[in-house]
């Protein structure tokens, strides 16, 4: 009962200190901050529900209409929500370490990106591009198609490779990727190179909210599908056999699990989702060029599913969450404020702030970032902030000797 | 196509190649010994490398500021740079095994895996920050040592410079010694021991955690070799140098047989020759329409083939079956 209270005073009293003080990064945290808080307190279901719901369906668009930049922020954490939970089937249930996941993403934004933008024309000839906004629509289960056939045929030669050689072989292909999309500006101009596509079209949604706030709600409706498609994923059959496989290969082979088809779901599951979330990235930026595909976009999403937890769902979007706020908020915020502290001319302990090196810019540690969530976290805690149950049970005891990961 | 020019650039690319192999060979060597004693792919190794290139070049720009870079005898420079390189890289080594791979010896395989990138990536940045705040900057340039600019002229279209036979001997130098410390001392026996079985060499007498230890001291200090070499070579560097170069050193470690020294050296030398001629000859080849920004892939491509049809690579009888 006192958590209920509590719960509720918390997203209340948060989401009227944001509004009273739009400006403040650390308000703004405080309010997800609640909205976590709903989550892992001790309330009933019911009401848990609607904290949830009215705060993501009411309070965010509402908080967003009084800072814009927090509805971005959002609708970021969606999209990588969504992809943390894709790289979360192959990495966190199917066991395999995959660290060129955001080719699959490049290739789902790069199909919308080419034809929902008059680039197209100068492949084909004429000028029937860009397609009409409504395409979009179609264009999510194209790039969903297309990205789990290029994870299917990626995964066909290199899944019978073990764990830690086909984590490199999949980082290759990430950077295979990225230069390709950089150099097929010639012989034939199918992505503009390093200079990127632009503008690419942006879906239509219904007049009657602001554009933005409308674009947050597909992104939330997006989530909630992959959601409900991941937890069914996971009691499901080829679920199970993922889980297996994860646990011990041979043991999973013996009871008939088979291998090679179910590594090749994982992929393609995985993948898919990646490629639906870069039709809507495309989408959202409008513009995007290589840039946006890079290994460290791959690791940042190994970081939220290894932050939340491996194998769970909460975790890959708490995770999500934490590592895109840190990213856009935190590291921002703190540059700026070092900034103002900086022109102020103000001085600590004797030292005038104002000397401090111009290249040392706070906002461009995302490596470190990255780098501390890893570390810490497979030394502390490998089972992550919200474990997986059955992940839990397995890293509390330790074996002795590592379970064979054989080929 | 031009014929001429095809054969013509050909002693050219070759030197270019084996300089390129050497380097790939001193860095795959760091991913080859510890993948041999612990089966375990370092990808930290590449910043241990950039961390190499990173103190040689903060060395020559303070003798630069000094004045004094061009009055101590080049050589005895270069000997100092390089030393303080392997000390710097190998004490890193030693440093991430004991604070972020000892703890995780025994959990599965890629846990441990997934703290190396995590150490990789950390360290890039802290390069990065150490740098900004030091001197501003952490795009660098190596300072020019006037005797190592000179060429020696072969034919009219080929020639060699002075630093490209420094970094030749250097490796080479270093890759013999190497050589003589894994198979013609105790600690090389030791090393050998653990690699084999480390059970039985704990029960020999060796103390497996020490050996451990040692082997990313020498792993470390000959990616700081490398760093250094690649400094002089190639002149730019930054914190994330080392991305690329590393990975295709442990292409090049695969390609040998991973866990075998002698293969590292074959491996990387057949890889830097391969990408020699792949970023020289497909523009010809293919009339422009592919050039050498295809270099990497070639690469990738490479890994990528050999662990299909050959993932012993070339002289891997030394795998053992423990996987």
């Amino acid at each position: 009962m006192i958590q209920s209270v509590a719960a509720a005073a918390a997203v209340a009293l948060s989401v009227i200190l944001v509004t009273v003080f739009p400006r403040s990064i650390l308000l703004f945290l405080l309010f997800q901050g609640s909205l976590l808080f709903v989550y892992v307190s001790r309330i009933p279901s019911w009401l848990r529900a609607a904290l949830l719901g009215a705060g993501l369906l009411v309070l965010m668009p509402l908080v967003g209409a009084v800072n814009g930049y927090y509805l971005e922020v959002a609708t970021q954490v969606g999209i990588f929500a969504a992809l943390a939970l894709g790289l979360n089937i192959v990495v966190g249930l199917a066991g395999l370490l995959d660290l060129g996941y955001v080719a699959f993403f490049a290739v789902g934004a790069y199909s919308w990106a080419i034809f929902g933008s008059p680039h197209a024309n100068l492949i084909f000839g004429g000028t029937a591009f860009p397609l009409a906004p409504g395409w979009f629509f179609a264009f999510l289960v194209l790039g969903l198609a297309v990205a789990a056939m290029t994870g299917v045929l990626l995964g066909l030669p290199v899944l019978r490779l073990r764990g830690d050689y086909l984590a490199i072989v999949t980082l290759g292909f990430g950077e295979v990727i990225r230069v390709l999309a950089n150099n097929l500006d010639k012989p034939i101009n199918i992505t503009n190179g390093p200079k990127g596509l632009t503008p690419i079209g942006r879906p239509p949604l219904p007049s009657w909210i602001p554009y933005n706030e409308g674009f947050y709600f597909l992104v939330l409706v997006i989530v909630v599908v992959v959601i409900v498609v991941n937890r069914r994923l996971e009691d499901s059959h080829i679920g199970r056999a993922w889980e297996a496989m994860r646990e011990d290969e041979m043991a999973a082979q013996a009871m008939g699990v088979p291998l090679v088809r179910a590594k090749l779901m994982a992929f393609a599951c995985g993948a898919s989702f990646a490629g639906v979330m870069g039709v809507v990235f495309s989408a959202k930026q409008i513009f995007i060029n290589p840039e946006s595909f890079t290994f460290l976009e791959s690791i940042g999403v190994l970081a939220m599913v290894i932050l939340g937890g491996m194998g769970s769902i909460p975790g890959a979007v708490v995770g999500a969450t934490v590592v895109t706020v840190l990213n856009l908020q935190v590291l921002k915020g703190f540059s700026l404020w070092l900034n103002e502290l900086k022109n102020a001319g103000v001085t600590v302990l004797g030292y005038s702030l104002a000397n401090l090196p111009t290249q040392l810019e706070p906002a461009k540690y995302e490596r470190m970032v990255f780098g501390v969530i890893l570390v810490l976290m497979m030394i502390f805690r490998p089972q992550g902030i919200f474990p997986a149950r059955r992940r839990q049970r397995e890293l509390a005891h330790p074996q002795p000797e590592p379970p064979s990961a054989t080929s | 196509m031009d014929w001429a020019l095809l054969i013509g650039i050909f002693p050219q690319v070759l030197l270019d190649g084996i300089l390129l192999g050497f380097m790939y060979a001193l860095i795959a060597l760091g991913y080859t010994m510890v993948y041999g004693v612990l089966e375990f792919i370092n990808f930290a190794h590449s910043e241990i490398f950039v961390l190499g290139a990173f103190v040689g070049v903060e060395i020559l720009l303070s003798l630069q500021s000094h004045g004094w870079l061009g009055r101590i005898p080049w050589v005895i420079v270069l000997v100092m740079v390089i030393l303080a390189g392997m000390i710097a890289s190998g004490l890193l080594a030693v440093t991430i095994e004991r604070v972020a791979y000892r703890p995780l010896r025994h959990a599965p395989r890629l846990i441990p895996l997934i703290s190396a990138i995590g150490v990789s990536f950390f360290l890039q940045d802290i390069i990065r920050l150490i740098e900004s705040v030091w001197r501003n900057a952490f795009n660098l340039v190596y300072p020019t040592i006037e005797v190592m600019n000179r060429r020696f002229e072969i034919t009219e279209t080929i020639d060699v410079s002075v630093r490209s036979l420094v970094v030749i001997v250097a490796a080479l130098l270093m890759l013999w010694g190497l050589h003589v410390l894994v198979n013609r001392t105790k600690i090389g026996t030791a090393i050998r021991a653990v690699a084999e079985d480390q059970a039985a060499a704990s029960l020999m007498g060796i103390n497996v955690n020490r050996i451990i230890s040692l082997t990313f001291l020498i792993g470390g200090a000959m990616g700081g070799a490398a760093g250094v070499l690649f400094g002089i070579q190639y002149s730019l560097i930054n914190p994330y140098t080392g991305f690329i170069p590393g990975l295709k050193a442990f292409t090049a470690a695969v390609l040998g047989g991973i866990g075998n020294v002698p293969g590292a050296m074959l491996g990387g030398l057949v890889l830097g020759l391969l990408e020699a001629f792949a970023a020289s000859y497909m523009s010809l080849l293919t009339g422009g329409a592919f050039g050498a920004e295809y270099k990497d892939i070639f690469a990738f491509s490479v890994l990528i083939l050999i662990l299909i049809f050959r993932p012993k690579g070339l002289l891997g009888e030394v795998v053992r079956g423990r996987a």
